[in-house]
């Protein structure tokens, strides 16, 4: 035990005075998870919270332009500002520029008799098929002059989308008043009542809406829910730049030569340096955490909500370090320099960040990836942290992601024994 | 014919070659060193010293034969032999992030010492190596003559009964040269044996009483200096040397 706690302090000592590798486990994924943070922050109010700024330049002087406007107003999702009907569309664009709208529509001058007389039509080939005169019946004059909508090209595909369904559903909804209203009038011979105009239009059936967690309760997911997990998973498996190197400085300084000709099975240092870096790991979450519940809203940025379940935050947390620690152990065995150990290792994290989904979520990638993401063990840590965080879970509901993490740490072991033996060093 | 109880070491029919097939090979090598002795072992570069000394420490397998170190196999007996047995490798083979106090207390702690007995060596071993004033400085910032002496603190930390040296003066100024061998001369005094390996052949010739020359694997002399200088008409062990191995460049590849 003597042996072990000596090689623990040594290790310890020895990582203390690696500033490089330190600002590497610590600086840099502190630095990532802020900026990205704010960045994700910012796209997701953008989406989530904020009304989308649009301008809106009505050529129409007609009743139909103004219900328009005012159905747009009513989706909810925009913000909006009317702009001089005679604006050109190079007023238009600079206008856009200067506002930061990311949309504009032109609703053209002949919008309100358009649909006037494609109600009239609409209405008049439904009293026909009723077996009615149809006063209004007149010849068809084709569909309504199409809407302009210009965008800003850095407005994601699916907002665009989801616009577009909107700017259709007011459309619709002014279309459907004005033939509702010719109809009624074609029938009755007397304007649609208001109350019945109402009850008719607004008789939408109501969607109820919940996110999806393990206990029912409600915790929107945001930027920092997400990021922080990642990149405190990012910061745990950086940790082979400097393990790995620790490991590769012991065999090329000839430490490993003296210490073979000591009566201690190596196997012990390589003991004792899981623990000393273990313990680097669950600092780092702790840091990381901790920044993300008390310096994020500070900073403007929402605040990290711990788990329910403090227990398996830090067993996650303690397997994910293990995991990161043995694969740091395997590259250093197997480097044969630090240049080796170093590139190998970062761009080897990089990549399995990138598949394992700590930069894109999984459920964005198409099926391959999706199961190439199964062999990256930070998709198991992010899995399992996602299954605490998002879906506020328990031990118990993560441990079908723990068993492959702890699986491939202790794939990453048995190779990192095989190395050492295959080249002499145990 | 010698008794076994008193040979440090005892190399029987050794055979052994690298799995690549380059290197020197040995095959069919015995050598017996006497305990007490204050042996050298010389060679021009590539003969094979570092080779029989990794095999002497177990740091390789032979492939035919036996090392015994005060009756105990190397290879059958590796914990009980590491125990006995202190290296002091040609390469700074410590932490240089450390200070000479912390290397020492971590290899203390894996030779086998009690914390206690860490301090007390420690407290010794750096007094008599001149390091005391330096005791809590980084390694890294030591020349190289003080990094000679951190190297060879570690390797006798453990008072082993075998001190192996693999050129444990290279590159060192002569006070610092002189503080090592004296330094050596007093442990084999106390009872420790020398395997000792150098280019340094004046150094050697104070240090050493026994010799054995190894040229392209094989012992091409072995005996007391005095000895080997008086059969072989030679003033010192340098022209000694010459004679045995020749004068021809000789690449380690």
């Amino acid at each position: 035990m003597f042996k072990l706690w000596s090689a623990i302090v040594k290790d310890s000592r020895v990582l203390w005075r690696d500033g490089v590798g330190l600002a590497l486990m610590f600086i840099m994924p502190i630095v990532l998870v802020i900026v990205i943070t704010d960045i994700q922050n910012s796209t997701f109010n953008l989406i989530n919270k904020n009304k989308l700024p649009v301008l809106i330049c009505n050529r129409d002087t007609g009743v139909s332009g103004k219900q328009l406007v005012e159905a747009i107003n009513k989706v909810g999702m925009f913000s909006i500002t009317q702009l001089p009907k005679n604006q050109d569309e190079k007023v238009l664009s600079d206008s856009m520029k200067k506002t930061d709208a990311l949309l504009s529509i032109v609703i053209p001058d002949d919008f309100t008799r358009k649909v006037m007389a494609k109600s009239k039509t609409t209405a008049g080939k439904a009293l026909t098929s009723f077996g009615l005169q149809a006063d209004s019946a007149q010849k068809d004059l084709g569909d309504v002059s199409p809407l302009k909508m210009y965008y800003n090209p850095v407005l994601q595909e699916s907002l665009r989308l989801s616009v577009k369904g909107a700017l259709q559903s007011a459309l619709q909804l002014v279309e459907s008043r004005q033939t509702l209203r010719t109809l009624y009038f074609d029938i009755n011979e007397k304007p649609l009542p208001e109350k019945l105009e109402g009850e008719m239009l607004n008789n939408k059936a109501v969607i109820h809406d919940a996110p999806v967690s393990s206990n029912g309760s409600v915790k929107p997911p945001n930027a920092a829910q997400h990021n922080v997990p990642s990149w405190t998973i990012f910061a745990m498996f950086f940790v082979v730049v400097s393990l790995g190197g620790s490991v590769v400085r012991e065999k090329t300084s000839g430490s490993y030569v003296r210490l073979k000709t000591l009566p201690t099975n190596y196997l012990v240092g390589m003991f004792s340096k899981q623990i000393a870096y273990l313990a680097v790991t669950i600092v780092q979450a702790i840091v990381i955490f901790s920044l993300g519940i008390w310096l994020f809203p500070v900073i403007g940025l929402p605040g990290l909500n711990l788990p329910r379940d403090v227990l398996g935050l830090f067993v996650v947390t303690v397997l994910s370090g293990w995991c990161a620690v043995s694969f740091a152990i395997c590259v250093g065995v197997f480097a044969e320099t630090h240049q080796q150990n170093n590139a190998f290792g970062a761009i080897s994290i990089v990549i399995l960040s990138a598949v394992g989904g700590l930069m894109v979520p999984t459920f964005n990638m198409d099926t391959s990836l999706k199961t190439i993401a199964n062999f990256s063990p930070m998709h198991w840590c992010l899995q399992s942290y996602y299954g605490l965080f998002l879906e506020d879970g328990r031990l118990s509901t993560v441990i079908g992601y723990l068993i492959p993490l702890i699986l491939m740490a202790i794939v990453f072991q048995l190779i990192a024994i095989w190395g050492l033996k295959r080249k002499n060093l145990i | 014919m010698v008794a076994r109880e008193s040979l440090a070491v005892n190399i029987a029919n050794l055979g052994f070659h690298y799995k690549d097939n380059e290197g020197v090979v040995f095959s069919g090598l015995n050598l017996q060193i006497q305990k007490g002795e204050r042996f050298g072992l010389f060679g021009p570069n590539g003969a094979g010293k570092t080779t029989l000394l990794s095999l002497t420490t177990g740091l390789l397998r032979p492939a035919e034969g036996s090392i015994q170190l005060l009756g105990h196999d190397v290879s059958k007996e590796h914990s009980l032999v590491n125990k006995l047995l202190g290296f002091v490798p040609q390469d700074f083979s410590f932490y240089q992030e450390l200070s000479p106090v912390e290397n020492l207390e971590f290899f203390g702690a894996w030779a086998g010492l009690t914390k206690h007995q860490i301090k007390t060596r420690t407290d010794e071993l750096l007094q008599i190596l001149g390091l005391q004033d330096v005791r809590n400085k980084h390694v890294d910032k030591f020349s190289g003559g003080m990094k000679r002496r951190v190297n060879l603190a570690i390797g006798v930390i453990h008072e082993p009964a075998i001190l192996i040296l693999d050129e444990p003066t290279v590159g060192v100024d002569v006070q610092t040269r002189h503080a090592i061998v004296d330094y050596l001369v007093q442990l084999n005094k106390k009872g420790t044996t020398l395997i000792y390996t150098s280019h340094q052949l004046s150094e050697a010739e104070d240090l050493c009483k026994v010799a054995a020359l190894i040229d392209d694997g094989k012992i091409v002399a072995h005996g007391s200096i005095e000895s080997l200088l008086e059969e072989h008409k030679q003033k010192n062990l340098e022209q000694l040397f010459l004679e045995l191995t020749g004068k021809e460049f000789r690449n380690d590849v």
